[in-house]
This record gives structure tokens, C-alpha cells and sequence, in this order.
């Protein structure tokens, strides 16, 4: 029985045995599947089409405009201003010597408490219309003595509550563009709290007292409120003449300012130096709370919602139809070097899917911003690289969403059981986030800890410590930066990855 | 020779409580093809995945050209397999199948359209395998096997599902791959599949090797000191035999088996007995025979004993 033939020499010369040639083979696989592709192709269709809907779902055309401040950003521009125009330069002083506020509890039911952002003082503007150039000094609820200008600046002065028996005196400078802001506790010995240079005052300013009172936030919603100040001691000195003082309602209807509540309204008393001003609203950038009507990047992306289920399919489907074959056996005997066959399958599927997605985002965002404004709502805006960053970042969380839903498919070897754990892992906290009723805590929790925190590569609005807001993920306000967010995704799958090679190592294919 | 084709020495594999490898060695050589045989569940395709390392074991290795194969740069030029026809995407072509295992070792697309046409599977290349035949399934299997040129072939039940225009291709091919010096390691259930294509034999059952050896070794040794009895009374015939001390067994439908008597004694006592008969031979066992013989022991579930089969 010993053989008499010369063994066979295979004619086929060895090549290299590069990592590159099991990525060529993993790409095969992944191109020759029809369902594969219509699953990544429904990616930036999903995207674009939700963009779609979302531009043209809402229609506030005949809606007052959104204010807009010197930035560029939405602005709340409402309060009550009692003023007179000034012109050149001069100087303002007067002493607030109580500053009270009510909380509305229900509807026509007011109850004195404290609005920590209630903002009781001097303003120099260049008009009563919304959004125009400012400067202030005012006395707060709880925050002490503010400087602010242009709505995002503020400079803490001198801390403490005011009241009668310490009246605190606030003094406002002109001198051309600059604004020079006081404080004192007796109205001689002054300490500078800040300066600013506001361009664009004009040669004639509106200037005056101001009472505003915002929203107060709390327990996932808000509550409007009303603030009464008490203004003694008013002169105007260095350039500025004495004169009459008119009083009224700087944007009353506006989409960034919810009103009064009932049974209350804006008004003035007093003559004189004395006046005692009662007055709704605020004078700062408008955050998503404050602008319920506007949209933002997000929401033009909702799509990514059904593009991450599609993307979890096909990336667990990558590895598990393989076991359901058992063509695994195959792919291993090919490539017995078994980590390299699924690092080479997770880069196929993130490059693939990175680019589905990142064609999706970059094209939906536009359409559906453009879309939208044309009907009228109001979108935050955002520059060119944050947009970029959004798309980009998007495309980057469906493609590690799916290198996870890879992972889990090789630990699970079953299709429904991984498609089940990562829709679970990403879906159900974008799903927990939307939800407007989630308390703050675990909302916030969900946004840092699970592979939900990705999400924040969608975040294009930013937070103002002078804004009292529910600065939550369900309106837009992630508690990790974007990158971050994504860092927490890739950590999940990294470690599933890690984990997956290990096991299929080890485990009989 | 032990570099050269298949040696696999003491595999020894449990899953849970069941020993699947107890010990399986034997070797495949170049030039020949060696039938694997033994009833299902005897270690067979396990055997099959310890040598291409998709199962780990225990005890023992399995070297192809003197090599573990997961130390083999190009797996697919040492040695071709197939283990299931039907492990393979039902919504990719035959021909992208073969095209992504080609790329994973490096092989471009015409090694692809080669092995295709090596199996006659041109018509249906471009089609969805799902839409295959297992017959076909088996080709592209095959196709697979070959595409790295390999000196190791090893298929696992290729016969399966072919029609019998395929049974006679696939033998054909096998005994050419072997006269070109390959080692070719064929397993199967069925003795009769391989009785005419295999030089060798190695049968197992219960994880290890119980005959190892020629075709032509095999039935010799298996043969015994049987003598076949042709008669039209087999009943009579046997009870005759079996009172002077043979085992005899019914074989057919007038033919019994009979052991322990030469055939000159098995001609006086039919004789004495007037029982008629028309050939008393020296028995020449079917290589199906010599199997079921040999596995015997080795079924784990056996049917109930056929009726024709009569104890001593």
C-alpha cells in the first residue's frame, strides 16, 4: 500500500499572508450580499428622509421672528424698561432697595419665592427693539451684583441679597463704546464690577431702569414669574440731563418669552427718584427651554434612530448568519489567524457604515435646516465645523454602534439575541432620553455611562450658567462634550471586540 | 511519510459526558484515496475540524505536510476541504463565494473561473447558491476545496445528495485528484459510496480506529472461514448445520453463511440430510458486509435485529 506517485506540488506559489488579504475577503463578503447593501444604503436614506419630514413637519410662518443678539444666537429681549433717551456720554445711578418675586404654582395662583435670575437694575441700549446692543448692572434674586452685556457676558460684582436695610446702589458710565459698571453698599465708595465695549449704542441710547423675572426651572419643566423692584435714589449726572421717564414692555410677544402669568403684568409707579417697577422676561441668550418653538441640529437627525437599527441588523448579521451557515468554518480554516478575521470585519463594516452615514448626515442636515426655515421655524444655529462635527459624528456613532452589534453577534453566535442586547444598549437610552418625563438624574446617568452617551456628537446647544433651564439630554443638553459621548460608545465596543477575538479564539468553531 | 499528506495521532475529545475522539490516529497518504468510514456519530467530522483546527482537543495532533494547521500561512495551498455544501450565504453567487475565499489567500479572480470550470459549474456560477442542488452545493464545495491547488484534499460526505450522474463524476474526480499525487481523505456512512473509489479504508466507530487497511486487505481478512450455502431450504439447511456445532446466518434470500465447518463437511451433512443445495463456496463478504461487521460494536443506536437474522 505505500505509495508509488510522486506527492502532488501545488502549483499555486504562497504569497504573503497580509492582514490585507483577509480585509480584501471580508469586503467580498460584504459587497456580494444584496441585503447587506440595501441595509447600509437605508442608512443615509433614513437620515435624509426623517430631515425631511422633521424640515417640513412644523409651519410657524406668520409667527413673530426669534430675536437675535449681536452673536449671531437666539436671544430672550424681554423685560419691563423704564427709560428715556440719552445722548453722548454720561452717567447713571440708582440704589435697589428690594427686589421681590412670585412664582406662578398654577393657573392665577402666585406665590412669592425666590427667581434666582431675577434681574432688577440699570441698561444701556441702543433701542427698546428686541435683540439691539446693551449693557447692564443689576442686582439678582441670589447671584449678587451682574454686569452683563451683548446676552452671553456676565461678570459677577459684589454677592448678597438687597433689601431695605441694605439697599444696594448701582452706577452705569457711557463713554463712547465703553460701559463702565458700579456697584456700592452707600452710594459713595464705588467698586468697579466690569466693563464692556458695546459697539453699535448709537449716538442716542435708550437708558433706564429694568425689571426681569425668567422662567424658573425645576422638576423637568418650568414656571413662569413675576418680579417687583424697588428703585430709590435715580440721578443721571456727568452729560446726562434730568427728564421725564417713560415706561412699557420690551417684547411682549416674542417666541423666547412666555409671558406673564396670569392676573399679573408689567407696569411702573413712582416720580421723581423713586419707582417701583414690576417686570417679566429676561435679558440673555434663549436656550432651548426659553425657545420652545425653535429646532435644533437634532431634530432634523432623528432618523438616526431607525439608521442605528438598520446598522445593528447588518453588523450583527455579518458574523451570525455565518454560525447560522456554519460557513464560520470555512471563513477560520481560510483564515486560522481567527483575531484578524474579526478586527478585519469590523473595519469592512466601520468604513462601510461610516460612510453611509456620513453621506446621510451631511446631506440631511442642510436639507432639512433649509427646509424648515422655509416654513418658518426657527433653527439654532450652529457654524459650518460644528455642523461638520455633527455629521461626522453621527456617521461615527452608527459605525461603532455596528462594530458593537459585531462584537455581541460573535460572543452571541445568534442573530436575535445580539440584535436584542445592542438595540437594548444604544436604542433604549436614545428612546429614555426622549423622554421628556425621565428625572433629571437618570437622564443624565443614561447620557454618561451606557453607549447612549454617544448621542452627545449630536449636541449643538450650549448651556449658560446666567440661565436657569432644564439643561437636560431630552432638550439637547448632554452632560459629557461630544467626543466624550463618543469615547464611551467606543469604549463598549472595544471591549466587546476584545472580548469577541478572545472567545472566538478559544471557543470550537 | 510523515511529512507528506495527513497524519492525525491519538485525538482524544469529550463533549460533556461523551467521548467524541478516543484516541483516533491514522494516516492519508499522497497518491491515494482513503475512505473514511464509520457509522454517523463515530468521530468522523470531528476528526475533520480537529485537522483544519476549528475544534480544539484534548489529547493528540493532526499534522498536514508535518504542520498544525493553524500554523499554515495559506491554509488553502497545504490542504482543501469541505465540510458542509451547504455552509455558505444562499443570497451570494457561487462564483463571489469562491471570489472572497480566493481573496483571503490571496488568489485572484481567474483561479476563481479555473476551479469553476474544473467542476463543471459555469452555468450556475453567477446564480444565487441559495438556489442550488446539494449536488451542486457539493460541486462548489469541491470548487472551494481546490482552489488553492492543494497536495491535501479532505471531503466530509461528498456523495451526499448527488444524483447518480454526480456519484459517478464525483468518483471519477477523486481518482484523478489522486493520480496526480494528492492525498485524498474521503468520509462517508455509507460503505457502498466508497467502495469503488477508495484504495484504503479507515473505519471507525466510537471515536477511534477499528480497521485500518487495503480494500483488498480488508475483505480478505474479513472473509474468515465463512462458506456461503446457496439452497432453496434454507430453513431445513440451517437447523442441519447448526446441530453439527456451525454458526450459520441467513445472508439472502436463498443463500446462509456458515461458520466453523469446512465446505467438504458442509457437503456430507446436507447430503446426509437430503437437503438440497446448489453451490456451497468459500464466502467473498461485500465490502458493506465486512463494514457492519466491523461497526457492529460500534453502533451507538441500532435498530431492532432484522428478522432474517438467525442466532447460532
Amino acid at each position: 500500500m505505500t505509495s508509488t506517485s510522486t506527492p502532488y506540488r501545488s502549483a499555486r506559489r504562497a504569497g504573503r499572508d497580509g492582514f490585507a488579504q483577509v480585509l480584501h475577503a471580508e469586503w467580498t463578503k460584504f459587497r456580494t450580499v444584496r441585503s447587506r447593501l440595501i441595509g447600509t444604503g437605508a442608512v443615509p436614506l433614513m437620515l435624509v428622509l426623517f430631515a425631511l419630514l422633521a424640515g417640513a413637519g412644523g409651519n410657524q410662518q406668520g409667527s413673530p421672528p426669534v430675536p437675535v443678539g449681536p452673536h449671531g444666537g437666539p436671544v430672550t429681549d424681554s423685560f419691563y424698561f423704564v427709560h428715556r433717551p440719552l445722548g453722548g456720554n454720561g452717567s447713571i445711578i440708582v440704589s435697589v432697595s428690594a427686589l421681590r418675586s412670585s412664582i406662578a404654582q398654577g393657573p392665577g395662583d402666585l406665590r412669592s419665592g425666590t427667581v434666582p435670575w431675577a434681574k432688577a437694575g440699570l441698561v444701556i441700549k441702543k433701542g427698546t427693539r428686541q435683540g439691539s446692543p446693551y449693557a447692564a448692572i443689576m442686582a439678582t434674586g441670589s447671584h449678587g451684583v451682574r454686569m452683563q452685556d451683548g446676552y452671553v457676558n456676565d461678570t459677577a460684582g459684589p454677592p448678597g441679597r438687597v433689601s431695605a436695610e441694605s439697599p444696594r446702589w448701582l452706577r452705569l458710565d457711557r463713554s463712547g463704546d465703553t460701559v463702565t459698571g458700579y456697584a456700592s453698599a452707600d452710594g459713595t465708595k464705588w467698586t468697579r464690577v466690569g466693563t464692556a465695549q458695546v459697539s453699535g449704542l448709537g449716538p442716542t441710547a435708550q437708558v433706564g431702569l429694568f425689571v426681569a423675572s425668567p422662567s424658573v426651572a425645576g422638576g423637568g419643566g418650568t414656571a413662569g414669574s413675576v418680579s417687583t423692584a424697588t428703585f430709590e435714589d435715580l440721578r443721571t449726572r456727568a452729560g446726562w440731563a434730568d427728564g421725564d421717564w417713560t415706561g412699557g414692555q420690551v417684547g411682549a410677544g416674542s417666541p423666547s418669552f412666555a409671558g406673564y402669568p396670569r392676573n399679573a403684568s408689567g407696569s411702573f409707579a413712582g416720580s421723581g427718584d423713586r419707582f417701583t417697577v414690576t417686570g417679566a422676561g429676561d435679558i440673555a441668550p434663549a436656550v432651548r427651554d426659553s425657545l420652545p418653538t425653535g429646532g435644533h441640529l437634532r431634530d432634523l437627525l432623528a432618523g438616526t434612530f431607525a439608521a442605528l437599527i438598520a446598522v445593528i441588523v447588518v453588523g450583527a448579521l455579518f458574523i451570525t448568519e455565518e454560525y447560522r451557515s456554519k460557513m464560520i468554518r470555512l471563513t477560520l480554516s481560510a483564515s486560522p489567524r481567527r483575531g484578524r478575521v474579526l478586527v478585519a470585519k469590523a473595519i469592512v463594516l466601520w468604513a462601510v457604515t461610516f460612510v453611509a452615514g456620513a453621506a446621510g448626515a451631511i446631506l440631511a442636515a442642510p436639507l432639512g435646516e433649509r427646509l424648515a426655515r422655509d416654513n418658518g421655524v426657527y433653527i439654532f444655529p450652529v457654524s459650518y465645523s460644528t455642523e461638520l462635527r455633527v455629521a461626522l459624528g453621527t456617521a461615527a456613532l452608527l459605525a461603532t454602534a455596528s462594530v458593537l452589534a459585531l462584537s455581541v453577534g460573535a460572543l452571541f453566535r445568534r442573530s436575535a439575541g445580539a440584535v436584542a442586547m445592542v438595540t437594548v444598549t444604544v436604542v433604549l437610552p436614545y428612546v429614555l432620553i426622549a423622554l421628556p418625563f425621565l428625572p433629571a438624574g437618570v437622564a443624565k446617568g443614561v447620557a454618561t455611562a451606557t453607549p447612549g452617551a454617544v448621542f452627545a456628537v449630536q449636541q449643538t446647544l450650549v448651556p449658560y450658567h446666567q440661565v436657569a433651564s432644564n439643561y437636560t439630554p431630552y432638550y439637547g443638553y448632554y452632560p459629557l462634550a461630544p467626543w466624550a459621548g463618543f469615547a464611551v460608545l467606543a469604549c463598549y465596543a472595544v471591549a466587546a471586540l476584545a472580548a469577541a477575538a478572545v472567545l472566538l479564539d478559544r471557543r470550537d468553531a | 511519510m510523515s511529512a507528506q499528506g495527513i497524519v492525525v495521532a491519538g485525538l482524544r475529545k469529550r463533549y460533556g459526558a461523551t467521548l467524541a475522539l478516543d484516541g483516533m490516529s491514522f494516516t492519508v497518504r499522497p497518491g491515494l484515496v482513503t475512505g473514511f468510514v464509520g457509522p454517523n456519530g463515530a468521530g468522523k467530522s470531528t476528526t475533520m475540524r480537529v485537522v483544519l483546527g476549528l475544534d480544539a482537543v484534548e489529547e493528540g495532533t493532526a499534522l498536514i505536510e508535518g504542520r498544525r494547521y493553524r500554523g499554515l500561512r495559506h491554509p488553502l495551498n497545504h490542504i482543501g476541504s469541505l465540510l458542509d455544501a451547504s455552509a455558505l450565504h444562499p443570497g451570494r453567487s457561487g462564483r463571489d463565494h469562491l471570489l472572497w475565499l480566493a481573496h483571503s489567500q490571496g488568489l485572484a479572480a481567474r483561479r476563481v473561473d479555473q476551479v469553476i470550470e474544473q467542476v463543471g459549474l459555469i452555468p450556475a456560477a453567477r446564480r444565487k447558491a441559495g438556489g442550488y442542488s446539494l449536488g451542486m452545493r457539493q460541486r462548489l464545495g469541491i470548487a472551494a476545496a481546490l482552489l488553492g491547488d492543494p497536495p491535501a484534499v479532505m471531503l466530509d460526505e461528498p456523495f451526499n445528495g448527488m444524483d447518480p450522474e454526480g456519484i459517478v463524476w464525483m468518483r471519477g474526480f477523486l481518482r484523478s485528484l489522486a493520480a496526480q499525487g494528492r492525498a485524498v481523505l474521503v468520509s462517508s456512512h455509507l460503505m457502498s459510496e466508497v467502495q469503488d473509489t477508495a484504495d484504503h479504508l479507515v473505519v471507525v466507530g466510537r471515536g477511534k480506529v477499528i480497521a485500518d487497511a487495503g480494500v483488498a486487505d480488508l475483505i480478505a481478512a474479513a472473509s474468515g472461514n465463512r462458506v456461503a450455502v446457496r439452497t432453496t431450504a434454507g430453513t431445513a439447511a440451517m437447523r442441519v448445520l447448526a446441530q453439527a456445532g456451525a454458526a450459520v446466518a441467513a445472508v439472502g434470500r436463498d443463500t446462509i453463511t456458515v461458520t466453523g465447518l469446512s465446505p467438504d463437511r458442509i457437503v456430507g451433512l446436507l447430503n446426509e440430510c437430503t437437503v438440497a443445495f446448489s453451490e456451497v463456496s468459500p464466502h467473498r463478504p461485500t465490502l458493506e458486509e465486512v463494514y457492519l461487521e466491523l461497526t457492529r460494536e460500534a453502533v451507538e443506536f441500532r435498530t431492532a435485529t432484522p428478522p432474517e437474522e438467525v442466532a447460532r
